[in-house]
């Protein structure tokens, strides 16, 4: 291909001249141009290599159909591999490489491959490494080999520095794609008052109005009424998927190069009432040997290149086709000065344009030349279909075009399968019950006129134009057999998928198009089968004598093209792919010294580190405080639900396994909740405020599924209930306040609050007030001290606990957090999440006591089942080291056989060094638990870390386990 | 993007709720037996066609609703409070 640019005309800023490069080598080129135009004006005819053979490949197409001219934009994590060349607007400053080339394009040692096509065939990957010597081992070594000679362009490494951001809207119609047909439907829709968005993929609008001479002119006429109309117009903005309810997915590309700040691509969700899709038809090629050269293009795309961009892609041009549409393109050639022959695979056809050489019943068999494109040899079709050599034309253009298929992609997305229709040799879109319609090229009307039409009968409801046979039928070919010689015909060039491929995979068995498209990978790459699609149905219903309607189509599936994972994304990476929760102590935590960790979305105060301490010395300090002297703890994580109303107790007496009616005003209670299934769901305490007021706790996971569950109860279940929820757990933060000298800082701040034993008895809750704020104060207990808990409105939060701190500091007083709450959980025997898996019932937790016998609630018929009493069941324990030296691992294995097979007698869920009884001690589920193993010794398994370890199990109350310290 | 028509809210986007199971099942009493409880925890039909089902307005009015939801073609039909008082109360003003 040795192309040049026109002296005029095209829709390009000759003032505006842009300097880009291509594999280091400087070009330029105009504003308006596509980077596939300017390459092309510039002469450069080899612009990459192929996926599996490195045959030359130049640029095939004009739109996102292309299968030749993939390129690698930007560099280093700016870098955006298989870039369409000709959907890429030229910007000032673009950088772009050639892909799957070294050491170049003109030189590429993985040329070797198109030698080794043998083991490149069909299903390759599949085939070649069945049973590979060495196993495993080996083919991953393979593998890495050739997946680095056989590749599409590589992605960044890096981070993507690019900016996106997601939008949203809605509208009355949703036009998708600008063209005659596109136009028309939108000036229709708006003119009938309809509120109308318009989407083109391109960055100029038109469609195919700027392939036709003066063609650009009609165009802006027509786009400008829809600007006054008030059409909201978004050029280079791709409808990518069509999803349930109508939803449309749309990516709009708002700049090639937005630097740090700027936006690079958004995402829109909108949601249209009705669809009217003009996405056009694609152009077929033909499969005919070494049709994969450098110079052979579509021939619509030339029509393209010549009239838009001003550009004429060769100087002696060759035109193949089977129907009338090229005879225009032949044409448009000679007026640019390119000389040309067409050859019309029929007997019939138009005139012959002026100054076009026209040679009837001829075919392509197969192109001539080294790298790029010399001559074409052409011949006549025998009786069986298959082509003989006639003669050979001296060309460096070859326009082929094969015939049109309708892009009917984005009905598809939305089941109704393609249905080929005889009259077009092409698929049209299926039947659909959505407010989704489809006019002009897509509907298979592939005259300028019937397009405007069918936009503007489509628009308002109405039929409009049917697709038409025309004067001159189109002859469906799609491959120029011959015989002899094995030619590779290419019908993706993408993957590098020949005609021979689909049929070697149809000889192997693969003869479901869905088979076949997944074993040969036609169809699969960055185009989705936009070209190869109909060829390799074709060739597949040749070779199993079916038709091709009864071979059908395969799915496509969102996206229509390419779309960057960044784009999806949007705004949603990092801090905000999962918002951070701050309890109203956040800054306060922050400020003493909290090393912060995460909790579900929660940040929550681990440990406070003192003199550099590591995490074990501050924790096992921390402990030591609370069981000696007090500590403080910022709980506010904790869920908090308000449960009101006259039937508040009983709704809690069916939702907790333990009885809530009569628990008494001014006092709280732990509850246990189950599932449906009879597993423990959650646990927490209830504290009654008055006649009809309960606070209810929920563990911090749990908090926002409770009160889901509470609210399904209420309104599905139980709707003769008389209660309201309100989620309280944001309102209000919560301060733990633990250990022997609890009362007396309590005390010092709250002086009007009697709270000696007899005031304020263990599970009390009292109304006080603190640094001029008002708080309840229950007296409740984790940590197995005696201990208060401290609930007060977010915003009075920091008062309090400066109060509480300024009074414990001076007693020796510590905060602690999650590391040390959890160590003191463990040292009582307390259950947590580590325990509430989702597997575990009452009883294996130790808690089968808690139950009401005297009532039903949630879960007690099914925690009755057979299973849930299987001796068998992993059950709560408490472990420490035979050798009280050696640590315990969370998560270890644990067996009585040093042999262990499977998954042992159970697992440890929680451990912790304790400082009260100078070793390590853990909590976890064995197979039959105290009842079969206390006393007995157990190995824990934990081979990646400390190896086996000897416990001896025992209660999991290890510390103070008559409660005496939270009572007294 | 499945859109459920809220009887409170409007249509908004299902992201806005979350599914909640099936709701042609009727939950025993919670002193039924082990049997009754057996099928409504564990036994469902897997229909193909419109189908009931509950579905929570999480991010809105936090509404359990009743949504038929074609389970071969995602289309939604009626759209109901699952509360039956709820639902009286919308036939009244209907
Ligand atoms: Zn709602």
């Amino acid at each position: 291909m040795s192309g040049y640019r026109l002296d005029d005309g095209g829709l390009i800023n000759r003032d505006n001249p842009l300097t880009f490069t291509f594999d280091g080598k400087e070009y330029t080129g105009f504003e308006g141009d596509s980077l596939a135009s300017a390459l092309i004006a510039n002469g450069v005819d080899v612009v990459g290599r192929g996926f599996k053979y490195h045959r030359p490949r130049g640029v095939m197409s004009a739109g996102v159909e292309e299968g030749g001219a993939l390129l690698t934009v930007g560099g280093g994590r700016f870098r955006e591999p298989n870039t369409k060349a000709p959907v890429q607007p030229l910007f000032g400053g673009l950088v772009a490489t050639a892909q799957n080339a070294w050491p170049s394009v003109q030189m590429d040692v993985g040329r070797i491959n198109d030698v080794m096509k043998r083991f490149l065939a069909a299903g390759f990957y599949y085939k070649t490494f069945f049973g590979v010597r060495g196993g495993t081992k080996d083919w991953m070594l393979f593998e890495k080999i050739i997946r680095k000679a056989a590749g599409m362009g590589r992605a960044s490494r890096e981070p993507d520095p690019d900016s996106y951001e997601t939008a949203h809207a809605a509208c009355d119609v949703l036009v998708v794609g600008s063209g005659p047909a596109g136009l028309a439907a939108a000036k229709a829709a708006s003119d009938a008052g309809k509120d109308v968005i318009l989407a083109e993929q391109d960055f100029v609008l038109g469609g195919s109005y700027l392939s036709r001479p003066g063609g650009i002119d009609e165009a802006v006429g027509a786009i400008d009424a829809l600007r006054i109309a008030g059409v909201t117009i978004m050029p280079r903005t791709c409808v990518f998927g069509l999803y349930d309810s109508g939803v449309a997915g749309l990516i709009e590309q708002v700049s090639d190069d937005p630097g740090l700040h700027g936006v690079r691509q958004r995402t829109w969700i909108v949601r249209p009432r009705e669809i009217v899709l003009a996405t056009g038809a694609i152009e077929q090629p033909l499969a005919f040997g070494n049709n994969d050269r450098p110079g052979v293009m579509q021939a619509g795309a030339v029509r393209t290149y010549l009239n838009r961009y001003a550009v004429a892609p060769g100087k002696r041009a060759v035109v193949a086709t089977t129907n009338d549409s090229a005879y225009a393109v032949a044409a448009d050639l000679v007026a640019a000065g390119v000389g040309v022959t067409l050859i019309d695979a029929r007997e019939i056809g138009p005139d012959a344009p002026d100054g076009v050489k026209v040679m009837r019943g001829m075919v392509p068999i197969r192109t001539k030349g080294n790298y790029v494109l010399k001559g074409v040899e052409i011949g006549t079709l025998d009786d069986e279909g298959y082509a003989a050599a006639h003669d050979t034309l001296d060309c460096d253009l070859l326009a082929v075009s094969g015939g049109w298929t309708p892009a009917v992609h984005l009905t598809s997305h939305r089941g109704p399968k393609p249905v080929w229709n005889d009259t077009i040799h092409g698929f049209l879109a299926g039947t659909t019950n959505e407010a989704i319609r489809t006019c002009g090229a897509a509907a298979g009307v592939y005259d300028h006129d019937g397009c405007i039409a069918s936009g503007e009968a489509v628009a308002q409801g109405e039929a409009g134009p049917q697709p038409e046979e025309g004067a001159n039928p189109a002859m469906p070919l799609y491959e120029v057999k011959s015989r002899g010689k094995k030619l590779k015909c290419f019908i993706d060039p993408q993957h590098d998928v020949t005609t021979d491929d689909v049929r070697l995979a149809e000889r192997e068995g693969f003869v479901s198009i869905e088979h076949n498209k997944r074993y040969t990978t036609l169809g699969m790459a960055t185009d989705q089968g936009k070209v190869g699609n109909v060829i390799g149905i074709a060739i597949m219903a040749d070779a199993s004598g079916r038709t091709i309607s009864e071979t059908g189509t395969t799915t496509f599936r969102p996206p229509y093209s390419p779309i960057s994972i960044g784009a999806l994304a949007g705004r949603g990476t990092y801090m905000h792919f999962r918002p951070v929760r701050r309890t109203p102590l956040h800054d306060w935590n922050l400020a003493q010294g909290a090393v912060m960790t995460d909790a579900g979305l929660w940040k929550r105060p681990w440990y406070f580190p003192t003199d550099g301490e590591s995490m074990d010395d501050a924790y096992i300090r921390e402990m030591k405080a609370v069981r000696s002297t007090v500590g403080l703890c910022d709980v506010s994580t904790l869920g908090k639900i308000m449960v009101q109303g006259p039937d508040a107790g009983e709704f809690l007496n069916r939702v907790y396994v333990n009885g809530f009616g009569k628990l008494a005003i001014g006092k709280a209670r732990y509850g246990v909740m189950l599932r449906d299934d009879g597993i423990v769901y959650d646990d927490g305490t209830v504290w009654r405020m008055s006649e009809t007021d309960f606070l209810m706790t929920t563990t911090t996971a749990n908090a926002a599924g409770v009160m889901a569950k509470l609210e399904e109860f209420l309104q599905t279940r139980w709707p003769d209930l008389k209660v309201q929820l309100t989620s309280v757990s944001d309102q209000w933060a919560g301060i733990a306040v633990a250990g022997p000298k609890c009362r007396e800082v309590l005390q010092a701040v709250t002086t009007e609050c009697d709270l000696s034993d007899e005031a304020f008895p263990f599970m009390g809750i009292r109304e006080a007030r603190i640094a001029e704020a008002d708080v309840w104060i229950a007296r409740i207990s984790f940590s197995g001290e005696r201990a208060f808990e401290v609930y007060v409105r977010g915003g009075s939060a920091n008062a309090v606990m400066d109060a509480l701190w300024d009074t414990a500091r001076p007693i020796g007083g510590v905060l602690y957090g999650t590391e040390a709450l959890g160590a003191l959980r463990i040292e009582k025997g307390h259950v947590a999440g580590s325990e509430l898996d989702g597997r575990t019932s009452l009883d294996d937790l130790g808690l089968g006591g808690m139950a009401s016998s005297k009532k039903a609630f949630i879960g007690k018929a099914m925690s009755e089942r057979e299973g849930m009493r299987d001796p068998d069941r992993l059950q709560l324990v408490g472990i420490a080291p035979v050798d009280s030296d050696k640590r315990l691992r969370a998560g270890a294995l644990l067996d009585s056989r040093s042999d262990m097979v499977d998954q042992g007698e159970g697992f440890i869920t929680a451990v912790t060094d304790s400082p009260d009884l100078g070793h390590w001690i853990g909590l976890a589920l064995v197979k039959g638990g105290l009842k079969r193993w206390e006393g007995k010794e157990m190995i824990s398994f934990d081979p990646a870390r400390d190896g086996n370890t000897a416990v001896r199990v025992m209660s999991p109350h290890f510390f103070d386990p008559k409660g005496e310290r939270m009572h007294g | 993007m499945i859109r459920i028509t809220c009887p409170f809210c409007g249509e908004r986007d299902h992201s806005e709720f979350s599914y909640g199971g099936d709701a042609t099942v009727e939950y025993p009493a919670l002193d039924a037996s082990v049997g009754e409880w057996n099928e409504a925890v564990y036994k469902r039909s897997n229909p193909r066609g419109p189908h009931k089902e509950y579905w929570h307005h999480l991010n809105g009015c936090r509404s359990w609703l009743i949504v038929e939801r074609d389970t071969l073609t995602h289309e939604v039909g009626k759209v109901e409070f699952a509360h039956p008082g709820l639902r009286a109360a919308v036939e009244k003003t209907a």
